[in-house]
């Protein structure tokens, strides 16, 4: 069965419709089927069915995103509880310790990202790590520190996500290796980013399975979620009625 | 008896909005590939350029089997060429040159 590849992070410039749609137009040219876009709160309704209708023009799925960057753990608890229904994807970028604790453990959570640059923000350890195996949250990676940065940054910045691809692994997080791109340039084919991903020591099946299988499985689940016809996992409405 | 090197050759399309020449193409190949992986690894690529035509951004080049993830890695890495903004697009990866292009046709 022929894959289907997703970039779960494609960040054009939303106020700009036109590279917006470029950048859309591209991401069906290089093979991507679903892609999600994070969108800012004040986005309305309107404009999120503009971004579906420019997916769909081109044959691919559209996913709304939302990034969190909470302070605190009760900041990111009380916008899950207020933004958990509004978005099929919720990413949390974790920049203390106490909310990448919160954000893996807590099961509204989809995708946990990290600071490229600042080293000592990454926080997914052991601890971090078993925490999101229980939540089934996901770790992603953004290539996009990988293409921009060159000499020592990159280097730290490979041997940091090879430690913590490993620890993910080891505890069966899934990982999501995603784009995070502003400009069409840095727009990269799904195996490219798969093989990017060799840099930090991800099998190529994992990494192949990273720009698709993993991506498409937290689109899936979060869109039966947010079907009016969900009760709980593996319940859900089939017939309403009086004869029911 | 030393076993035959396989090799790979890999259809590359350039994203600019500019032409460059071969010997542009190549510094920006060969530059990607020994930043990531040194001069050990660049010299275990096997990375040789086959066919290029500047006006149609398309070039083909020639990589040691075991090493074509490597390569798309390095390929994936360019950002510029001859300091101007580029990319580059593995379009298709096969054995042969003449099935590379029988790939490209279809």
């Amino acid at each position: 069965m022929k894959r289907i590849y997703a970039d779960l992070h494609l960040c054009p410039n939303l106020n700009n419709e036109r590279q917006t749609a470029r950048m859309i137009r591209k991401a069906a040219a290089l093979g991507y089927r679903l892609i999600a876009i994070p969108v800012p709160l004040s986005f309305t309704e309107k404009k999120v069915r503009w971004l579906r209708n420019l997916c769909e023009e081109v044959g691919i799925e559209f996913a709304s995103r939302i990034d969190l960057k909470p302070r605190t753990p009760r900041e990111l608890i009380v916008n899950l509880r207020r933004l958990r229904r509004r978005f099929e994807i919720i990413a949390v970028l974790c920049e203390t310790k106490q909310v990448a604790r919160q954000a893996a453990k807590d099961r509204r959570v989809d995708l946990l990202n990290f600071p490229a640059i600042n080293f000592r923000r990454r926080f997914f350890d052991k601890a971090e790590a078993e925490l999101a195996s229980s939540g089934l949250t996901a770790f992603e990676i953004d290539v996009k520190p990988l293409i921009m940065f060159e000499g020592t940054v990159r280097v730290r910045l490979m041997s940091n996500l090879r430690k913590e691809v490993a620890i993910a692994q080891k505890f069966r997080v899934p990982t999501i290796v995603s784009s995070g791109v502003s400009d069409e340039l840095h727009m990269r084919k799904p195996r490219e980013l798969a093989a990017l991903a060799s840099l930090f020591d991800l099998k190529e099946t994992a990494a192949l399975e990273a720009v698709s299988k993993n991506p498409v499985a937290i689109v899936k689940r979060n869109r039966e979620k947010l079907s009016p016809r969900f009760v709980a996992p593996g319940i859900r409405v089939i017939r309403r009625g009086k004869d029911c | 008896m030393l076993k035959k090197e396989r090799r790979r050759y890999l259809a590359l399309e350039i994203d600019s909005e500019e032409t460059f020449s071969s010997k542009e193409l190549m510094n920006a190949l060969w530059s990607a590939v020994l930043k990531l992986y040194g001069e050990y690894g660049a010299s275990k690529t096997g990375l040789a350029l086959i066919d290029y035509n500047g006006e149609k951004r398309f070039a083909v080049i020639r990589v040691v089997h075991i090493a074509v993830e490597n390569v798309r890695a390095a390929i994936a890495s360019i950002t510029k060429i001859a300091e101007k903004p580029a990319a580059i697009h593995v379009l298709n990866v096969s054995g042969t040159i003449k099935t590379l292009y029988k790939k490209l046709k279809q």
